[in-house]
């Protein structure tokens, strides 16, 4: 029965949406449209340049894509940890504490908003345009990476959200903190990683392992070499990756928690 | 069922000036100690920050103690969690557990799963708090449409939908009307006397001290000031009683052995007569009393609990500075 009470927390979060249901349409076509704002930027940006540092329009498209819908899936689940400081403010933690659950999982059901779904609809268009107007030699691995890759980069997303937000277990308004990682992440790796200044790079790239959402499983599908030199076999570690990141994320909110019990307020 | 040895609790506070940063720290909770056994119903009173809230907070586990010892039914509560809670049962009069923009109803279905109740035992709670509580008519409304006192009849029943052992309840009256102050407290008393279940509850309504428990717990400073019955605390810190006698035709006050103070009042048709509880019986004043003046009325006061507590602070004032 404990395996079945997250999918009914959730469902419990959509039912109370669904009493809405011309106004929840309307919210989740304004959705896909916002994903779509973004793609009006790269689309601009091509009418100027052919490539942008090396990439087509379709190949900056498919990162664009990758990105979007992992992004989309972490903000469905992850997405309600904005809520924290007031959650910590209010004392609705305390209450998530007293139940025989984790604190993480019941923040993570808290709030799930069905029209966020719209994000991943929109940047799921994008990527079959992408996909179908580039040559990619299909095998069963490389579609498999393709279903794999959205999967492993919500999760990274969702552990870089896990980690900055736990800040505000310290700093009880590190909101504008974390959210320049989580959303400023969602920009980063929407476009090739190598368009970005070195220092800026190394952060988003490999401390925030952004570039493992789109950038490398991208090179891997398109099947080309990196231009900051590393090896092909990259593109295929994002799940690796995102396993690592999901645990170092596990222990960082351990620790917060910790904290917040031990200090308090 | 509460083990509690020299509980101390301590908070960092930062205290900004200009620029530098101090940080100094507050003692919430000073070394209290006490006991509560199975079936007991506790008050524990203190005003506001007086570590009350604190000392729930770590019973229930979401704080850690800065040192000393807890057992809740054999359960350490900092390190033990999620055991923990589906042993207790706790009630915030400030915070709400149901879910904001569901049915009651619905909530309580939540929490069935979450505490993993089995479909009869759930069943068969429930309806016994919907027919105690009277939750019927409002089972099908979204929680925030709920009244306040509907809400916390909702509060209480979630917290005991798993059956706990103890029920922790933080100000459970707080911002009721008197009718459902009365309805929770009746409920209450039921549950304590009729399942046993043990009851901790901090209030700064005293009636409900009055009413539920037996046994009252002062804290102030982070300090026990007071451990026992309400009356023999009532005894040790007020000694005086008061016989109000109202009489016949206007009169001096009649002059009986054992009273210690006389006020008077309507022009001598009232008058007030302390006496030492310890010394004399109320029975033995007023035997005397008929005898000398025609009586029309009389009545035996006790001094209020706020008197107690009030008295209680005082005592301790008293001993802090003579130390």
């Amino acid at each position: 029965m404990a395996d079945t009470i997250y999918p009914r927390l959730i469902g419990a979060r959509l039912r109370s949406q669904m009493s809405y249901r011309a106004s929840f349409a309307l919210d989740l076509l304004t959705q896909v449209l916002a994903q779509w704002i973004e793609l009006i930027v790269i689309l601009v940006l091509f009418g100027h340049v052919s490539a942008l540092g090396g990439f087509a329009k379709n190949e900056v498209l498919l990162m664009y894509a990758f990105a979007g819908i992992a992004f989309g899936i972490a903000d469905l689940f992850a997405g309600q940890l904005d809520n924290l400081p007031t959650y910590i403010r209010t004392g609705t933690f305390d209450v998530l504490l007293m139940r025989p659950l984790g604190t993480l999982p019941q923040i993570m059901v808290s709030d799930v908003r069905l029209r966020r779904v719209g994000r991943i609809v929109g940047a799921i268009a994008v990527m079959v345009y992408a996909l179908a107007h580039s040559s990619i030699g299909w095998t069963p691995a490389k579609v498999a990476l393709t279903i794999l890759t959205p999967l492993a980069g919500a999760v990274i997303f969702g552990a870089i959200w896990v980690v900055t937000c736990s800040v505000c277990f310290w700093i009880v308004e590190g909101r504008e903190f974390a959210n320049a990682f989580t959303y400023g992440s969602n920009a980063f790796t929407s476009y090739p990683v190598n368009v970005y200044s070195a220092p800026l790079r190394w952060v988003m790239a490999f401390i925030v392992p952004g570039a493992f959402v789109a950038y490398y499983p991208s090179l891997a599908l398109l099947g080309k070499q990196d231009p900051l030199g590393l090896p092909g076999w990259v593109g295929w570690t994002s799940p690796l990756v995102a396993v690592l990141a999901a645990v170092v994320a596990g222990f960082v909110w351990r620790f917060a928690v910790r904290h917040y019990r031990g200090t308090g307020s | 069922m509460i083990e509690v040895r020299e509980l101390r609790r301590e908070f960092k506070v930062a205290t900004s000036k200009g620029l530098r940063r101090n940080y100094k720290t507050v003692t919430a909770v000073d070394g209290v100690t006490f006991d509560v056994a199975a079936g007991e119903a506790v008050g524990y009173v203190g005003p506001n920050g007086a570590g009350k809230s604190t000392t729930i907070k770590m019973l229930t586990g979401i704080l850690v103690p800065t040192s000393g010892h807890i057992r809740v039914g054999d359960v350490d509560p900092s390190k033990q969690r999620r055991d923990l809670a589906k042993r207790i049962g706790v009630v915030f009069g400030q915070r709400s557990q149901l879910w904001w923009d569901l049915p009651l109803q619905d909530s309580f279905d939540l929490l069935r799963s979450i505490y993993r109740v089995s479909a009869e035992d759930y069943r068969r709670r429930l309806d016994e708090c919907v027919e105690l509580l009277g939750l019927r008519e409002f089972l099908t409304t979204p929680v925030r449409q709920l009244s306040l006192g509907q809400r916390m009849r909702g509060e209480i029943t979630a917290a005991l939908l798993h059956a706990p052992e103890l029920l922790v309840l933080d100000e459970p009256t707080i911002g009721l009307d008197l009718e459902s102050k009365e309805r929770l407290r009746e409920f209450l008393a039921d549950i304590n006397t009729r399942r046993g279940t043990t009851l901790l509850l901090t209030t700064h309504d005293l009636d409900d001290i009055e009413r539920l428990c037996p046994r009252l717990m002062v804290i102030d400073h982070g300090r026990v000031l007071a451990d026992g019955p309400l009356e023999e605390l009532r005894a040790e810190v007020t000694p005086d009683r008061e016989l109000v006698i109202d009489l016949r035709e206007p009169g001096p006050a009649p002059d009986v052995p054992g009273v210690t103070a006389v006020r008077s009042e309507a022009n001598g048709l009232r008058h007030h007569l302390t006496f030492r509880r310890a010394e004399t019986t109320a029975a033995q004043l007023i035997t005397q009393v008929v005898r000398q003046v025609e009586v029309h009325d009389l009545a035996v006061v006790e001094p209020e609990i706020d008197d107690v507590i009030r008295k209680l602070y005082q005592r301790q004032l008293d001993q802090d500075v003579r130390r």
